[in-house]
């Protein structure tokens, strides 16, 4: 066929949209091809939040540069997109916790993001329906939640003006030597392939360490003013990065429908998508020990969905070693969202051979064979 | 009516048979149940608990499903907001 792009991306999630958005707006000619819609897989199943993370060092430089996009670029989101900057708010339960804040605070302030902390007063102040006592919490204004799908497809959109080639429906065979093939026997010759294909991403990269990590969501009815902040708890990175175990963690956002969406949970080692009743009364007896009220609203709906998960919880943004027309995008888990924009850019700047605005290093696809090395 | 039972909707004093859900009432005084995000006045679609176009303030608690509720003697209801 005629068309010839500079670049396959393979996947329309919010990764593969963001690294489409990116592309097209430096020129590059890119097509984007998914198997089957836009934003239909993790990025449909998550809360979307938009929020700086401190689990490790590489993790707040990547959510920090993200965010700093998102914010960029809110201005321009449809309505659709449903962006609300309502910050986020982590919730301390006694004293330890609450060491935790001040560390935290300083740890943010130090690398530039600016944090509020607050007492059991003020936290009642700032959200009335928590349960009583809480010891305090940390305001972090700057944090956002949006309706990941529309995002999604609001970049390809943007993409798409710019020229960009959308394939929906279309699955991918392979991926090789800079060739893509269709199932439909299409094929592509790029000068790069970049597998944003999230959990389904060492099907068409064998030797990938993603697996796919389950979590399930609840979303009530509209009841608006409920909470205005996103809602976390400070055991959240305790319970959400321990690798092996099930676990669930405090996690309730406003939407700006009025609903509330409810989370966490997180599951290794289980294929089907089913609802696990077990697991998700263990989320929302949890939900409740924060706020207790959410026990006389009604759920609307329940669903699944599976996290990209890497072993070291960071993305793979790179080079794939193996195969230098590949260029790897995946393994965000349950941090796609934010850290979809900084992915972007990161592919841009090394398809332009530029500087990047953070080190790239520790998000290089070579680490994990280094990493395996040294095991 | 002997078997009768008097519900307030929207404001209006209602008279309805025993037995006769809050769907029912809602009808009776030619209100509706609730209004849509878009505006919209909505009545009960599927009179069986399953489509939710029903939901209704009963008491001051939202989103009751109306026609899965049963009036009460005194009862408030008030059209819903979702």
């Amino acid at each position: 066929m005629s068309f010839r792009p500079d670049i396959v991306i393979v996947g329309a999630g919010i990764v593969g949209a963001a690294c489409g958005f990116e592309l097209a707006r430096e020129k590059f000619s890119v097509a984007v091809v998914d198997a089957a819609g836009i934003g239909m897989q993790t990025t449909a199943a998550g809360m979307g939040h938009l929020l700086v993370l401190d689990d490790s060092e590489e993790q707040f430089a990547l959510t920090r540069y993200s965010l700093s996009l998102w914010n960029a670029l809110a201005k321009h989101l449809p309505p659709a997109v449903e962006y609300s900057r309502c910050g986020t708010l982590w919730v301390a339960g006694d004293e330890d916790e609450m060491a935790e804040v001040v560390r935290k605070h300083t740890y943010y302030g130090e690398r530039g993001i600016q944090t509020e902390i607050l007492d059991a007063h003020a936290l009642r102040e700032a959200e009335p329906a928590l349960r009583r006592p809480l010891a305090g919490g940390l305001r972090v204004p700057g944090d956002a939640v949006l309706y990941p799908p529309c995002a999604a497809a609001y970049l390809l959109q943007r993409a798409a003006e710019l020229g960009a080639k959308i394939f929906l429906g279309k699955a991918v065979n392979s991926i090789r030597n800079g060739i893509t093939r269709l199932a439909d026997g299409t094929v592509f010759h790029s000068k790069f392939i970049i597998n944003a294909a999230g959990q389904f991403a060492p099907k068409l990269t064998p030797g990938i360490h993603i697996r796919p990590r389950k979590g399930h969501l609840v979303i009530t009815d509209r009841y608006p003013g409920t909470i205005t902040h996103q809602l976390m708890e400070l055991g959240y990175l305790k319970s959400a990065h321990s690798i092996s175990a099930d676990s669930v963690a405090f996690n309730l956002q406003p939407r700006k429908t009025g609903q509330l969406l409810i989370g966490s949970a997180r599951q290794y080692e289980v294929a089907d998508g089913n609802v696990d009743f077990a697991i998700l009364s263990r989320m929302l007896k949890r939900a409740m020990e924060y706020v207790p009220s959410l026990g006389s609203l009604s759920a609307i709906r329940v669903w699944t969905g599976f996290r990209p998960a890497t072993p070291d919880q960071l993305p793979f943004i790179g080079p794939w070693p193996d195969d230098p027309s590949i260029f790897l995008a995946a393994g965000h888990e349950g941090l796609g969202i934010t850290t979809s924009l900084a992915t972007g850019r990161l592919a841009v700047d090394f398809l332009l051979r530029r500087a990047s605005a953070i080190p790239v290093e520790p998000y290089l696809p070579s680490r994990q064979i280094e990493g395996v090395t040294h095991a | 009516m002997p078997d009768s039972i008097v519900v307030w909707v929207a404001g209006k004093n209602v008279e309805v048979p025993k037995g006769a859900t809050v769907a029912a009432a809602v009808f009776v005084a030619g209100a509706f149940c609730r209004t849509s995000p878009s505006g919209q006045p909505r009545t009960p679609f599927c009179g069986m608990g399953i489509c939710f176009e029903c939901r209704t303030v009963i008491n001051g608690e939202p989103h009751r499903r109306s026609c899965q509720v049963l009036c009460e003697p005194g009862m408030v209801i008030t059209p819903d907001e979702c």
